[in-house]
Protein backbone atom coordinates (compact mmCIF):
# COMPACT_ATOMS: atom_id res chain seq x y z
CA UNK A 1 0.00 0.00 0.00
CA UNK A 2 1.07 3.54 -0.98
CA UNK A 3 1.68 6.29 2.04
CA UNK A 4 -0.91 8.25 -0.24
CA UNK A 5 -3.60 5.57 -0.26
CA UNK A 6 -3.07 4.96 3.64
CA UNK A 7 -3.52 8.61 4.16
CA UNK A 8 -6.87 8.43 3.14
CA UNK A 9 -7.39 5.01 4.69
CA UNK A 10 -6.52 6.37 8.11
CA UNK A 11 -8.93 9.56 7.39
CA UNK A 12 -11.68 7.90 6.35
CA UNK A 13 -11.63 5.68 9.83
CA UNK A 14 -10.76 8.99 11.75
CA UNK A 15 -14.17 10.75 10.41
CA UNK A 16 -16.10 7.04 10.78
CA UNK A 17 -14.71 6.72 14.56
CA UNK A 18 -15.62 10.55 15.32
CA UNK A 19 -19.07 10.46 13.48
CA UNK A 20 -20.24 7.61 15.15
CA UNK A 21 -20.39 9.93 17.97
CA UNK A 22 -22.67 12.66 17.09
CA UNK A 23 -23.05 15.02 20.10
CA UNK A 24 -18.68 15.37 19.12
CA UNK A 25 -19.45 16.65 15.53
CA UNK A 26 -22.66 18.59 16.58
CA UNK A 27 -20.75 20.63 18.69
CA UNK A 28 -17.86 21.16 16.32
CA UNK A 29 -20.23 22.31 13.57
CA UNK A 30 -22.48 24.60 15.68
CA UNK A 31 -19.86 26.44 18.00
CA UNK A 32 -18.24 28.55 16.13
CA UNK A 33 -21.65 29.73 14.25
CA UNK A 34 -23.73 30.28 17.82
CA UNK A 35 -20.62 32.43 18.34
CA UNK A 36 -21.61 34.28 14.89
CA UNK A 37 -25.16 34.72 16.34
CA UNK A 38 -24.49 35.82 19.49
CA UNK A 39 -21.48 37.92 19.36
CA UNK A 40 -21.72 39.53 15.39
CA UNK A 41 -25.14 39.23 14.43
CA UNK A 42 -26.12 41.91 17.64
CA UNK A 43 -23.92 44.40 17.01
CA UNK A 44 -25.70 46.32 14.60
CA UNK A 45 -22.15 48.58 14.00
CA UNK A 46 -20.54 46.09 12.91
CA UNK A 47 -23.07 43.62 11.67
CA UNK A 48 -24.34 46.33 9.01
CA UNK A 49 -21.01 47.70 7.81
CA UNK A 50 -20.37 45.10 4.86
CA UNK A 51 -16.19 45.27 5.46
CA UNK A 52 -16.34 44.93 9.21
CA UNK A 53 -18.82 42.24 9.04
CA UNK A 54 -17.22 40.55 6.68
CA UNK A 55 -13.97 40.44 8.49
CA UNK A 56 -15.75 39.39 11.28
CA UNK A 57 -17.12 36.02 9.76
CA UNK A 58 -13.58 35.52 8.52
CA UNK A 59 -12.26 36.07 11.88
CA UNK A 60 -14.56 33.39 13.47
CA UNK A 61 -14.26 31.28 10.71
CA UNK A 62 -9.98 31.55 11.26
CA UNK A 63 -11.43 30.76 14.95
CA UNK A 64 -12.84 27.45 14.15
CA UNK A 65 -10.18 25.98 12.22
CA UNK A 66 -8.17 26.84 15.07
CA UNK A 67 -10.07 25.82 17.54
CA UNK A 68 -10.63 22.50 15.51
CA UNK A 69 -7.35 22.04 15.22
CA UNK A 70 -6.11 22.44 18.38
CA UNK A 71 -8.64 20.34 20.22
CA UNK A 72 -8.40 17.65 17.48
CA UNK A 73 -4.97 17.50 17.33
CA UNK A 74 -3.60 18.28 21.04
CA UNK A 75 -6.28 16.46 22.79
CA UNK A 76 -7.19 13.70 20.37
CA UNK A 77 -3.21 12.94 20.17
CA UNK A 78 -2.55 13.34 23.69
CA UNK A 79 -5.55 11.19 24.77
CA UNK A 80 -4.64 8.59 21.72
CA UNK A 81 -1.30 8.22 23.37
CA UNK A 82 -2.92 6.78 27.09
CA UNK A 83 -5.26 4.20 24.81
CA UNK A 84 -3.83 0.78 24.17
CA UNK A 85 -5.52 1.01 20.04
CA UNK A 86 -2.19 3.63 19.18
CA UNK A 87 0.59 1.36 19.91
CA UNK A 88 -1.01 -0.94 18.37
CA UNK A 89 -2.00 1.09 15.04
CA UNK A 90 1.84 2.09 15.10
CA UNK A 91 2.75 -1.95 14.60
CA UNK A 92 1.35 -1.46 11.23
CA UNK A 93 3.63 -0.81 8.20
CA UNK A 94 1.77 2.45 7.55
CA UNK A 95 5.02 5.43 7.60
CA UNK A 96 4.70 8.02 10.10
CA UNK A 97 3.46 10.80 7.58
CA UNK A 98 0.49 9.07 6.53
CA UNK A 99 -1.27 8.54 10.28
CA UNK A 100 -0.23 12.64 10.23
CA UNK A 101 -1.68 13.74 7.33
CA UNK A 102 -4.75 11.31 7.67
CA UNK A 103 -5.29 12.68 11.16
CA UNK A 104 -4.92 16.16 9.26
CA UNK A 105 -7.49 15.58 6.45
CA UNK A 106 -10.05 14.50 8.89
CA UNK A 107 -10.03 17.28 11.14
CA UNK A 108 -9.80 19.47 7.86
CA UNK A 109 -13.02 17.72 6.82
CA UNK A 110 -14.72 19.02 10.39
CA UNK A 111 -13.15 22.48 10.34
CA UNK A 112 -14.36 23.19 6.58
CA UNK A 113 -17.61 21.64 7.67
CA UNK A 114 -17.96 24.17 10.86
CA UNK A 115 -17.16 27.44 8.63
CA UNK A 116 -20.17 26.46 6.27
CA UNK A 117 -22.93 27.17 8.43
CA UNK A 118 -20.67 30.54 9.75
CA UNK A 119 -20.63 31.65 5.77
CA UNK A 120 -24.33 31.15 5.14
CA UNK A 121 -25.54 32.96 8.70
CA UNK A 122 -23.41 35.61 7.55
CA UNK A 123 -24.38 36.55 4.29
CA UNK A 124 -27.91 35.90 5.70
CA UNK A 125 -28.02 37.95 8.98
CA UNK A 126 -25.30 40.72 8.19
CA UNK A 127 -24.27 42.63 5.62
CA UNK A 128 -20.96 40.67 5.16
CA UNK A 129 -20.50 40.31 1.24
CA UNK A 130 -18.21 38.63 -1.22
CA UNK A 131 -18.24 37.19 -4.43
CA UNK A 132 -18.83 33.22 -5.00
CA UNK A 133 -15.69 32.63 -6.26
CA UNK A 134 -13.91 35.26 -3.29
CA UNK A 135 -15.82 32.90 -0.74
CA UNK A 136 -14.77 29.41 -2.73
CA UNK A 137 -10.70 31.34 -2.47
CA UNK A 138 -11.18 32.21 1.04
CA UNK A 139 -11.71 28.74 2.35
CA UNK A 140 -8.50 27.51 0.11
CA UNK A 141 -7.05 30.01 1.84
CA UNK A 142 -8.36 28.64 5.18
CA UNK A 143 -7.44 25.43 4.34
CA UNK A 144 -3.98 26.67 3.89
CA UNK A 145 -3.05 28.82 6.56
CA UNK A 146 -5.11 26.00 9.66
CA UNK A 147 -2.10 24.33 8.98
CA UNK A 148 0.11 25.34 12.02
CA UNK A 149 -2.76 25.43 13.91
CA UNK A 150 -2.82 21.26 13.24
CA UNK A 151 0.46 20.61 13.68
CA UNK A 152 1.20 22.91 16.27
CA UNK A 153 -2.01 20.88 18.06
CA UNK A 154 0.17 17.38 17.07
CA UNK A 155 3.22 18.83 18.56
CA UNK A 156 1.40 19.25 21.97
CA UNK A 157 -0.51 16.59 21.46
CA UNK A 158 2.97 14.18 21.81
CA UNK A 159 4.36 16.22 23.96
CA UNK A 160 1.98 15.76 27.13
CA UNK A 161 -0.56 13.81 28.65
CA UNK A 162 -3.92 14.75 27.86
CA UNK A 163 -4.85 16.60 31.37
CA UNK A 164 -2.04 18.98 30.33
CA UNK A 165 -3.24 19.02 26.96
CA UNK A 166 -6.41 20.33 27.93
CA UNK A 167 -4.75 23.47 29.99
CA UNK A 168 -2.09 24.23 27.34
CA UNK A 169 -4.53 23.94 24.54
CA UNK A 170 -7.18 26.66 25.81
CA UNK A 171 -4.22 29.02 26.57
CA UNK A 172 -2.93 28.73 23.29
CA UNK A 173 -6.06 29.02 22.14
CA UNK A 174 -7.20 32.15 23.44
CA UNK A 175 -4.01 33.50 23.28
CA UNK A 176 -4.00 32.91 20.16
CA UNK A 177 -6.91 34.21 19.20
CA UNK A 178 -6.99 37.54 21.02
CA UNK A 179 -3.26 38.21 20.06
CA UNK A 180 -4.40 36.81 16.21
CA UNK A 181 -7.33 39.61 15.72
CA UNK A 182 -10.25 36.94 15.36
CA UNK A 183 -12.14 38.46 18.58
CA UNK A 184 -11.29 42.14 18.41
CA UNK A 185 -10.04 43.66 15.30
CA UNK A 186 -6.02 44.15 15.04
CA UNK A 187 -7.20 48.04 14.06
CA UNK A 188 -7.60 48.84 17.84
CA UNK A 189 -4.74 46.99 19.16
CA UNK A 190 -1.90 49.56 21.19
CA UNK A 191 1.51 49.53 19.16
CA UNK A 192 3.33 46.78 21.54
CA UNK A 193 0.24 44.68 20.68
CA UNK A 194 0.45 45.23 17.14
CA UNK A 195 3.91 44.27 16.76
CA UNK A 196 3.54 41.52 18.79
CA UNK A 197 0.30 40.07 16.89
CA UNK A 198 2.36 40.38 13.37
CA UNK A 199 4.19 37.14 15.04
CA UNK A 200 1.52 34.84 15.61
CA UNK A 201 0.44 32.05 13.71
CA UNK A 202 -3.65 33.50 13.80
CA UNK A 203 -2.74 36.97 13.01
CA UNK A 204 -1.14 35.74 9.81
CA UNK A 205 -3.83 33.27 9.11
CA UNK A 206 -6.46 36.16 9.83
CA UNK A 207 -4.81 38.56 7.21
CA UNK A 208 -3.85 35.81 4.15
CA UNK A 209 -7.63 34.62 4.56
CA UNK A 210 -9.32 38.74 3.93
CA UNK A 211 -6.82 38.97 1.43
CA UNK A 212 -8.22 36.09 -0.46
CA UNK A 213 -11.59 37.41 0.22
CA UNK A 214 -11.50 41.42 -0.19
CA UNK A 215 -8.57 41.71 -2.06
CA UNK A 216 -6.18 44.33 -1.93
CA UNK A 217 -2.61 43.78 -0.61
CA UNK A 218 -1.20 41.14 1.16
CA UNK A 219 1.56 41.84 3.40
CA UNK A 220 5.09 40.33 3.03
CA UNK A 221 5.05 39.59 7.34
CA UNK A 222 1.66 37.59 6.73
CA UNK A 223 2.70 35.00 4.29
CA UNK A 224 6.69 34.41 5.00
CA UNK A 225 5.36 34.11 9.06
CA UNK A 226 2.75 31.65 7.78
CA UNK A 227 5.47 30.04 6.07
CA UNK A 228 7.80 29.99 9.27
CA UNK A 229 5.65 28.39 11.49
CA UNK A 230 4.38 25.70 8.71
CA UNK A 231 7.71 24.41 8.27
CA UNK A 232 8.84 24.48 12.22
CA UNK A 233 5.98 23.29 13.43
CA UNK A 234 5.98 20.25 10.57
CA UNK A 235 9.26 19.46 11.78
CA UNK A 236 8.89 19.40 15.25
CA UNK A 237 5.74 17.06 14.68
CA UNK A 238 7.66 14.71 12.44
CA UNK A 239 10.76 14.76 15.33
CA UNK A 240 8.17 14.47 17.88
CA UNK A 241 6.17 11.41 16.44
CA UNK A 242 9.06 9.65 15.48
CA UNK A 243 10.68 9.46 19.13
CA UNK A 244 6.94 8.89 20.68
CA UNK A 245 6.80 5.62 22.41
CA UNK A 246 3.87 6.15 23.84
CA UNK A 247 2.28 7.53 27.56
CA UNK A 248 5.50 7.09 30.02
CA UNK A 249 4.80 6.61 33.41
CA UNK A 250 7.52 7.08 36.03
CA UNK B 1 27.54 -14.29 13.35
CA UNK B 2 27.24 -17.18 11.36
CA UNK B 3 29.50 -17.73 8.27
CA UNK B 4 26.00 -19.39 6.14
CA UNK B 5 24.51 -16.79 4.40
CA UNK B 6 21.14 -18.31 3.75
CA UNK B 7 20.76 -18.79 7.91
CA UNK B 8 20.88 -15.33 8.50
CA UNK B 9 19.11 -13.85 5.76
CA UNK B 10 16.18 -16.17 7.01
CA UNK B 11 15.96 -14.81 9.89
CA UNK B 12 12.35 -13.48 10.57
CA UNK B 13 13.64 -11.13 13.69
CA UNK B 14 17.05 -11.08 15.82
CA UNK B 15 17.96 -9.01 19.02
CA UNK B 16 21.63 -8.99 19.75
CA UNK B 17 22.91 -8.42 23.11
CA UNK B 18 19.83 -6.05 23.62
CA UNK B 19 19.45 -3.81 26.96
CA UNK B 20 16.55 -1.67 27.50
CA UNK B 21 16.42 0.35 30.72
CA UNK B 22 13.59 2.67 32.16
CA UNK B 23 14.94 5.19 33.97
CA UNK B 24 16.86 3.28 36.83
CA UNK B 25 15.01 -0.17 35.92
CA UNK B 26 16.66 -2.50 33.93
CA UNK B 27 13.68 -4.37 31.81
CA UNK B 28 15.57 -6.31 29.72
CA UNK B 29 19.36 -6.93 30.02
CA UNK B 30 22.04 -8.37 27.51
CA UNK B 31 19.48 -10.13 25.47
CA UNK B 32 20.46 -12.30 22.44
CA UNK B 33 17.63 -14.16 20.07
CA UNK B 34 17.14 -15.26 17.07
CA UNK B 35 13.22 -15.73 15.78
CA UNK B 36 13.94 -18.59 12.76
CA UNK B 37 10.70 -19.59 10.67
CA UNK B 38 8.92 -22.46 10.55
CA UNK B 39 8.24 -22.70 14.97
CA UNK B 40 6.08 -21.83 17.30
CA UNK B 41 7.81 -19.95 20.12
CA UNK B 42 6.95 -19.80 23.21
CA UNK B 43 8.03 -17.31 25.85
CA UNK B 44 7.44 -18.10 29.38
CA UNK B 45 7.99 -15.47 32.70
CA UNK B 46 6.57 -14.23 35.64
CA UNK B 47 5.07 -10.59 35.66
CA UNK B 48 7.39 -8.20 34.71
CA UNK B 49 10.00 -10.72 33.28
CA UNK B 50 10.07 -8.35 30.45
CA UNK B 51 8.74 -10.43 27.78
CA UNK B 52 6.14 -7.35 26.43
CA UNK B 53 8.85 -4.94 26.69
CA UNK B 54 10.70 -7.78 24.33
CA UNK B 55 7.95 -7.49 21.90
CA UNK B 56 7.59 -3.96 21.60
CA UNK B 57 11.52 -3.58 20.79
CA UNK B 58 10.63 -6.02 17.78
CA UNK B 59 7.41 -4.28 16.74
CA UNK B 60 9.48 -1.17 16.36
CA UNK B 61 7.30 0.51 19.28
CA UNK B 62 10.08 0.94 21.45
CA UNK B 63 14.36 1.42 20.85
CA UNK B 64 16.81 -0.41 22.55
CA UNK B 65 19.00 1.71 25.00
CA UNK B 66 22.10 -0.38 23.24
CA UNK B 67 22.12 -3.62 21.31
CA UNK B 68 20.23 -3.95 18.03
CA UNK B 69 17.02 -5.44 17.08
CA UNK B 70 16.60 -6.54 13.45
CA UNK B 71 13.05 -7.22 11.90
CA UNK B 72 13.44 -9.31 8.53
CA UNK B 73 17.04 -7.77 8.35
CA UNK B 74 16.31 -4.38 8.88
CA UNK B 75 15.00 -1.86 11.40
CA UNK B 76 11.73 -2.48 12.99
CA UNK B 77 10.65 1.40 13.15
CA UNK B 78 11.25 1.12 9.35
CA UNK B 79 7.45 0.76 7.94
CA UNK B 80 8.56 -1.51 5.13
CA UNK B 81 10.06 -3.95 7.56
CA UNK B 82 7.04 -4.40 9.13
CA UNK B 83 4.74 -5.70 6.03
CA UNK B 84 5.25 -9.22 6.94
CA UNK B 85 4.81 -9.06 10.77
CA UNK B 86 1.52 -9.45 12.14
CA UNK B 87 0.91 -8.41 16.46
CA UNK B 88 -2.72 -8.50 18.32
CA UNK B 89 -3.77 -5.20 20.19
CA UNK B 90 -4.80 -5.43 23.58
CA UNK B 91 -8.09 -6.46 23.89
CA UNK B 92 -9.60 -3.70 25.72
CA UNK B 93 -8.33 -1.47 22.86
CA UNK B 94 -10.78 -1.95 20.02
CA UNK B 95 -11.90 1.34 18.49
CA UNK B 96 -15.72 0.94 20.41
CA UNK B 97 -17.19 3.18 17.68
CA UNK B 98 -16.00 0.77 15.21
CA UNK B 99 -17.59 -2.63 13.81
CA UNK B 100 -15.90 -5.81 13.64
CA UNK B 101 -15.88 -5.98 10.00
CA UNK B 102 -14.56 -2.51 10.06
CA UNK B 103 -11.45 -2.69 12.04
CA UNK B 104 -10.91 -6.00 10.05
CA UNK B 105 -10.92 -3.73 6.70
CA UNK B 106 -8.77 -0.94 8.58
CA UNK B 107 -6.14 -2.88 9.34
CA UNK B 108 -6.43 -4.99 6.26
CA UNK B 109 -6.04 -1.92 4.02
CA UNK B 110 -2.12 -1.71 5.15
CA UNK B 111 -1.13 -4.70 3.42
CA UNK B 112 -0.58 -6.05 -0.18
CA UNK B 113 -2.63 -8.91 -0.13
CA UNK B 114 -5.04 -9.11 3.03
CA UNK B 115 -7.06 -12.23 3.92
CA UNK B 116 -10.78 -11.49 3.03
CA UNK B 117 -12.78 -10.71 5.58
CA UNK B 118 -15.52 -12.88 5.09
CA UNK B 119 -12.72 -15.86 5.30
CA UNK B 120 -10.88 -14.19 8.42
CA UNK B 121 -14.02 -14.11 10.30
CA UNK B 122 -15.28 -17.39 9.39
CA UNK B 123 -11.85 -18.86 10.82
CA UNK B 124 -11.96 -17.17 14.04
CA UNK B 125 -16.42 -17.69 14.70
CA UNK B 126 -16.63 -14.17 14.00
CA UNK B 127 -18.98 -13.95 11.33
CA UNK B 128 -22.32 -13.46 13.20
CA UNK B 129 -20.40 -10.13 14.66
CA UNK B 130 -19.34 -8.10 11.74
CA UNK B 131 -22.21 -5.86 12.21
CA UNK B 132 -21.53 -5.00 15.72
CA UNK B 133 -19.61 -2.38 16.87
CA UNK B 134 -16.49 -3.52 18.98
CA UNK B 135 -17.56 -2.10 22.22
CA UNK B 136 -20.63 -4.14 22.43
CA UNK B 137 -17.98 -7.37 22.07
CA UNK B 138 -17.79 -9.77 25.10
CA UNK B 139 -14.27 -10.30 26.77
CA UNK B 140 -13.88 -13.22 24.87
CA UNK B 141 -15.43 -12.07 21.05
CA UNK B 142 -13.01 -8.52 21.68
CA UNK B 143 -9.72 -11.16 22.09
CA UNK B 144 -10.85 -13.69 19.12
CA UNK B 145 -10.79 -10.56 17.03
CA UNK B 146 -7.83 -9.27 18.60
CA UNK B 147 -6.16 -11.97 17.53
CA UNK B 148 -7.71 -12.27 13.88
CA UNK B 149 -6.17 -8.91 13.40
CA UNK B 150 -2.63 -10.39 13.68
CA UNK B 151 -3.28 -12.70 10.83
CA UNK B 152 -5.13 -10.37 8.41
CA UNK B 153 -1.89 -9.65 6.40
CA UNK B 154 -0.54 -12.88 6.13
CA UNK B 155 2.03 -12.51 8.02
CA UNK B 156 5.66 -14.65 8.45
CA UNK B 157 5.85 -13.47 11.73
CA UNK B 158 3.09 -13.27 14.66
CA UNK B 159 3.62 -11.77 18.05
CA UNK B 160 1.23 -12.94 20.56
CA UNK B 161 1.09 -11.02 24.05
CA UNK B 162 -0.77 -13.15 26.35
CA UNK B 163 -3.21 -14.01 23.79
CA UNK B 164 -5.79 -16.15 26.27
CA UNK B 165 -5.83 -14.63 29.45
CA UNK B 166 -9.26 -14.24 30.49
CA UNK B 167 -10.72 -16.84 28.72
CA UNK B 168 -12.62 -19.69 29.85
CA UNK B 169 -11.07 -23.42 28.62
CA UNK B 170 -13.68 -23.57 25.70
CA UNK B 171 -12.80 -20.13 24.16
CA UNK B 172 -9.19 -21.04 24.96
CA UNK B 173 -9.26 -24.00 22.77
CA UNK B 174 -10.85 -22.38 19.93
CA UNK B 175 -8.00 -19.76 19.70
CA UNK B 176 -5.60 -22.59 19.95
CA UNK B 177 -6.99 -23.93 16.94
CA UNK B 178 -7.02 -21.34 15.30
CA UNK B 179 -3.62 -20.18 16.05
CA UNK B 180 -2.12 -23.61 14.98
CA UNK B 181 -4.05 -23.86 11.45
CA UNK B 182 -2.48 -20.30 10.91
CA UNK B 183 1.06 -21.93 11.91
CA UNK B 184 0.82 -24.85 9.50
CA UNK B 185 -0.02 -22.34 6.78
CA UNK B 186 3.59 -21.30 7.10
CA UNK B 187 3.22 -18.45 9.89
CA UNK B 188 5.90 -17.72 12.17
CA UNK B 189 4.24 -17.27 16.13
CA UNK B 190 6.02 -16.12 18.77
CA UNK B 191 3.42 -16.56 21.95
CA UNK B 192 3.66 -15.10 25.72
CA UNK B 193 2.11 -16.69 28.29
CA UNK B 194 1.50 -17.01 31.81
CA UNK B 195 -0.42 -20.71 31.16
CA UNK B 196 2.21 -23.48 30.90
CA UNK B 197 -0.68 -25.49 29.43
CA UNK B 198 -1.09 -23.09 26.69
CA UNK B 199 2.48 -23.17 25.88
CA UNK B 200 2.96 -26.94 26.49
CA UNK B 201 -0.14 -27.38 23.49
CA UNK B 202 1.02 -24.59 21.13
CA UNK B 203 5.38 -24.34 21.33
CA UNK B 204 7.99 -26.15 19.76
CA UNK B 205 10.90 -23.59 21.61
CA UNK B 206 10.62 -22.12 25.02
CA UNK B 207 12.28 -18.94 25.77
CA UNK B 208 12.21 -18.70 30.01
CA UNK B 209 12.59 -14.65 30.68
CA UNK B 210 12.83 -13.37 33.82
CA UNK B 211 14.10 -10.07 35.10
CA UNK B 212 15.23 -8.82 31.91
CA UNK B 213 17.42 -12.25 31.06
CA UNK B 214 16.80 -15.27 28.90
CA UNK B 215 16.89 -18.13 31.17
CA UNK B 216 16.45 -20.91 28.97
CA UNK B 217 16.22 -21.51 25.08
CA UNK B 218 15.68 -24.53 24.28
CA UNK B 219 13.15 -27.21 23.00
CA UNK B 220 9.65 -27.66 24.95
CA UNK B 221 10.53 -31.00 26.47
CA UNK B 222 13.65 -29.76 27.82
CA UNK B 223 12.80 -26.82 29.36
CA UNK B 224 9.75 -28.37 30.69
CA UNK B 225 11.44 -30.58 32.79
CA UNK B 226 13.76 -28.23 34.44
CA UNK B 227 10.63 -25.71 35.44
CA UNK B 228 8.20 -28.65 36.29
CA UNK B 229 7.62 -28.99 40.22
CA UNK B 230 5.59 -30.68 42.28
CA UNK B 231 4.10 -28.92 45.35
CA UNK B 232 3.84 -30.80 48.72
CA UNK B 233 1.85 -29.45 51.62
CA UNK B 234 2.09 -31.68 55.10
CA UNK B 235 2.29 -30.74 58.78
CA UNK B 236 5.10 -31.61 60.95
CA UNK B 237 7.14 -30.40 64.13
CA UNK B 238 10.19 -31.08 62.66
CA UNK B 239 9.65 -29.35 59.54
CA UNK B 240 13.50 -28.18 59.48
CA UNK B 241 14.99 -31.27 59.08
CA UNK B 242 12.14 -32.22 56.37
CA UNK B 243 13.73 -29.34 54.51
CA UNK B 244 17.35 -30.94 54.72
CA UNK B 245 16.56 -34.11 52.65
CA UNK B 246 17.55 -34.48 49.01
CA UNK B 247 15.38 -33.21 46.78
CA UNK B 248 13.55 -30.72 48.61
CA UNK B 249 14.91 -27.33 46.23
CA UNK B 250 12.03 -24.78 48.07
CA UNK B 251 10.37 -24.71 51.50
CA UNK B 252 7.91 -22.45 52.83
CA UNK B 253 6.51 -22.48 56.60
CA UNK B 254 2.73 -21.01 56.41
CA UNK B 255 0.45 -20.58 59.28
CA UNK B 256 -1.13 -23.11 61.52
CA UNK B 257 1.12 -25.27 61.10
CA UNK B 258 1.09 -26.31 57.55
CA UNK B 259 4.16 -25.73 55.71
CA UNK B 260 4.89 -26.13 51.78
CA UNK B 261 7.67 -27.95 49.89
CA UNK B 262 8.72 -28.00 46.28
CA UNK B 263 10.43 -30.82 44.50
CA UNK B 264 11.19 -32.02 41.28
CA UNK B 265 10.51 -35.72 42.05
CA UNK B 266 7.53 -35.72 45.02
CA UNK B 267 7.38 -39.78 44.36
CA UNK B 268 11.22 -39.84 45.42
CA UNK B 269 10.76 -37.43 48.11
CA UNK B 270 7.92 -38.83 49.89
CA UNK B 271 9.85 -42.09 49.59
CA UNK B 272 12.63 -40.97 51.48
CA UNK B 273 10.17 -38.80 54.06
CA UNK B 274 8.84 -41.81 54.77
CA UNK B 275 11.93 -43.91 55.44
CA UNK B 276 13.50 -40.88 57.69
CA UNK B 277 10.50 -41.39 59.96
CA UNK B 278 10.55 -37.79 60.42
CA UNK B 279 6.64 -38.12 61.67
CA UNK B 280 4.48 -35.68 59.54
CA UNK B 281 0.42 -35.41 59.40
CA UNK B 282 -2.02 -34.35 56.43
CA UNK B 283 0.72 -34.86 53.08
CA UNK B 284 -1.19 -33.65 50.11
CA UNK B 285 1.02 -33.13 46.40
CA UNK B 286 -0.22 -31.10 43.27
CA UNK B 287 1.66 -29.89 40.54
CA UNK B 288 3.19 -26.57 41.07
CA UNK B 289 1.88 -23.38 39.19
CA UNK B 290 4.18 -22.02 37.08
CA UNK B 291 4.29 -18.78 38.66
CA UNK B 292 5.40 -20.90 41.89
CA UNK B 293 7.57 -23.06 39.88
CA UNK B 294 9.49 -19.20 38.48
CA UNK B 295 9.27 -18.23 42.34
CA UNK B 296 11.12 -20.83 43.89
CA UNK B 297 13.67 -21.66 40.98
CA UNK B 298 14.36 -18.31 40.46
CA UNK B 299 14.40 -18.11 44.55
CA UNK B 300 17.46 -20.36 44.78
CA UNK B 301 19.48 -18.83 41.67
CA UNK B 302 20.19 -15.91 43.45
CA UNK B 303 20.90 -17.62 47.38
Amino acid sequence: MSAVNLTFVHAKYSLLETARVPIAVISALAFPALSLLFFVVPQRAVAENPLWATQAVISLSVFAVLANSLFSFGLGIAENREKPWDPYLRTLPAPGISRVLGHLFSTGAIAIAAIIPVVVLGALFTAAEASWWRVLLGLVALAASALPFMLLGICIGYSMPAKAAIAVVQVVMFGLAFGGGLFLPPEIFPDWLESISRFLPSRHAREIVVWAVQGGELETWAWVGWLCWTAVTLTAALVLFRRDEGRRYR
Amino acid sequence: MSTDGTAMNDLLARLDHVTRRFGDVTALDDVSLDIRPGQIVGMLGPNGAGKSTLLTLVQGLRRASSGTVELFGGSPQDARNRRLLGCTPQATALPETLKVGEVVDFVGAHFESPVPRDELLAEFGLTELERKQTGALSGGQKRRLSVALAFVGRPKLVLLDEPTTGLDVDARRVLWDAIRSQHDRGATVVITSHYLEEIEQLAERVVVIDRGRVLEDDSLGNVLGRVSLRRLTLESDFIAAIGELPGVVGLETGPAGLSTLYSQDSDALVARLVTSGIPFRNLSVRGATLEEAFLTLTERETV
